[in-house]
């Protein structure tokens, strides 16, 4: 039976680490495990799978919301007031990230902590891809969530982290099925797509949606036999394809991020398979963002209402602007980063 | 918005109706639960969907942008004309707050539905969440049970009315009410459906009328 807490200690909260070692030792008599998230393949059980059930529980709790990028605590106060389900604490965000060009790193401490004591939902934060250093400094910092994202500049141009050996959970975003799922087999909690961050064009996080949605459902109809092939082809862990030929899904949520602008883009996310989804830039570059986050978090919740949308889209002035993506060149593309 | 969506019909008598609020949350784990335990699950979003409902799940996720999505869809004082119908009602994690008489710790607005004080993010931040079992001090059928916390709360100064059936480190994780439970865990993360399985006990009970407030 593996321990609870995956990892190391937590430092200067050892104290409170220490009573949670303790309840940690869970006894496996009555047989119950959690559905679905155990011999699913991805590895935690050599970490122990208690630790990834609850990496995994809190990307469940976040379902059916819209989390959203915030710079200061007075950004972050109107997320929450809006009904978002988590904040990502961030220094700049993509749109800004991509038109002041440099090297984009994880954001300063002290803004995550002014954050963290002035909201109660989740706060995310990110580091960059590889960044081992940056995000153990997230994770004794008590951040909820780590975003091991594109939009920051890679680390390591090579490797991403390994994530199982962590006690925060992870997400990270994939651009199909294959990428999806070798972050899975990292240990990510959670997928995102990628999309296109800073854009406020919906069309790469509808392409992404779309190619992991469409290659799960290629991969259900596929007799077993052809598996492993595929695994290979994909460069995916078998394990975890067999999983999604068994299942018919990711083993862990699967949400939509890059691009998202208005209500309507939330819910086209929602309808194509998302389901939660993150909002950047959209919000707080455009002319209210008291009004449009509330409003998006209204389409998320309603997306297969028409009406409803409808209802989301009044009164909200003007969205951030968009980039076509033919005026991006491929080297611009922040989804490129990572493997 | 509510008069637009139609009623939708019971289902069969054997398979009583659970409603789930789906305004945020882990929605769909409480749906699978359910159907696990024989009862066909409804999602909740405006007040008509709770008519003909056996049972109503408020399901883990984030009680403020729950408790905000409760007022603006109107259902504070449908869901509470529900529960004092003689609905059973069940919270788990941000449910279980929302069923709280008040909340500590960046409070939210509470239903009041359960006599007792929710502490929000009692046990720290995602880090410190962890799995343990009901202890000893729980009553016998609940000892043992696997229970998930996740940024989870605790449930203080509970009143006289309020019975504490599992206990984790002696402090109540599952309590009840008349026909109103409460966890501070998530029995819809694990395969354990013993307290779906209670839920629809109460439900099952029939007209209670004047059992509590």
């Amino acid at each position: 039976m593996a321990k609870t807490t995956a990892g190391r200690g937590r430092g200067a909260k050892g104290a409170a680490g220490a009573s949670r070692a303790a309840k940690a030792k869970v006894g496996g008599a009555n047989g119950s495990r959690a559905n679905g998230m155990t011999a699913n393949g991805s590895g935690a059980l050599r970490r122990g799978a208690d630790a990834f059930m609850l990496k995994v529980g809190l990307a469940e709790m976040m379902k059916n919301g819209v989390i959203m990028d915030v710079t200061d605590v007075e950004q972050a106060k109107i997320a929450e007031d809006a009904g978002a389900c988590a904040v990502m604490a961030l220094e700049r965000v993509p749109a800004d990230i991509r038109r002041d060009g440099g090297v984009a790193r994880m954001s300063a401490v002290d803004m995550i902590e002014r954050i963290q004591r002035s909201v109660s939902i989740p706060v995310m934060a990110k580091c960059r891809i590889g960044h081992i250093a940056e995000a153990r400094v997230l994770e004794a910092l008590g951040v909820d969530f780590i975003d091991e994202s594109e939009v920051l500049t890679p680390a390591d141009d090579e490797h991403h982290i390994a994530k199982h050996d962590y006690r925060v959970p992870f997400v990270c975003g994939a651009r199909n099925l294959g990428e999806a799922l070798r972050r899975i087999g990292e240990g990510a909690a959670m997928i995102r797509t990628k999309g296109e961050a800073g854009s406020g064009n919906i069309v790469e996080a509808v392409r992404h949606l779309r190619s992991v949605i469409g290659e799960i459902r290629a991969i259900q109809a596929l007799p077993a036999e052809e598996l492993m092939s595929t695994a290979r082809d994909m460069g995916a862990p078998y394990d975890l394809v067999r999983y999604v030929h068994e299942h018919g899904k990711l083993p862990v949520p699967n949400f939509a991020a890059g691009g998202v602008a208005t209500p309507p883009d939330a819910a086209l996310c929602r309808s194509l398979g998302a389901e939660a989804v993150f909002v950047g830039s959209g919000i707080f570059k455009s002319a209210d963002p008291a009004a449009r986050a509330r409003a998006i978090v209204h389409a998320c919740t309603h997306w297969d209402d028409p009406e409803e949308v409808l209802n989301a889209c009044r009164g909200l002035g003007s969205a951030m602007e968009g980039l076509e993506m033919s005026s991006l060149a491929e080297d611009e593309k922040l989804a490129n980063r990572g493997w | 918005m509510a008069a637009k969506r139609k009623r939708r019909t019971g289902g069969d008598r054997a398979r009583p109706v659970v409603g789930v609020l789906a305004i945020q949350g882990d929605v769909e784990k409480h749906l699978a639960a359910l159907e696990r335990c024989g009862a066909s699950g409804r999602r909740v979003l405006v007040p008509a969907d709770l008519v003909g409902l056996s049972a109503l799940v408020l399901p883990g996720g984030e009680s403020t942008t729950i408790s905000k999505g409760l007022d603006r869809h109107g259902l504070v004082e449908p869901i509470r004309a529900f529960a004092k119908a003689g609905g059973a009602v069940l919270g788990t994690c941000a449910g279980a707050i929302l069923l709280a008489r008040s909340s500590r710790n960046h409070p939210v607005p509470t239903l009041g539905l359960l006599d007792v004080e929710a502490l929000r993010n009692a046990y720290g931040t995602q880090v410190d969440s962890f799995v343990a079992p009901a202890d000893a001090s729980s009553r016998p059928a609940w000892r043992g049970m696997e229970c998930v916390f996740i940024r989870a709360p605790r449930l203080v100064d509970p009143g006289r009315g309020v019975e504490v059936l599992a206990t984790v480190d002696s402090e109540p994780v599952l309590v009840r009410q008349g026909r109103r439970l409460a966890c501070t865990f998530h029995p819809e993360l694990t395969d354990d459906v013993r307290v779906h399985a209670a839920l629809l006990e109460l439900a099952k009970a029939g007209p209670i009328g004047g059992m509590d407030g």
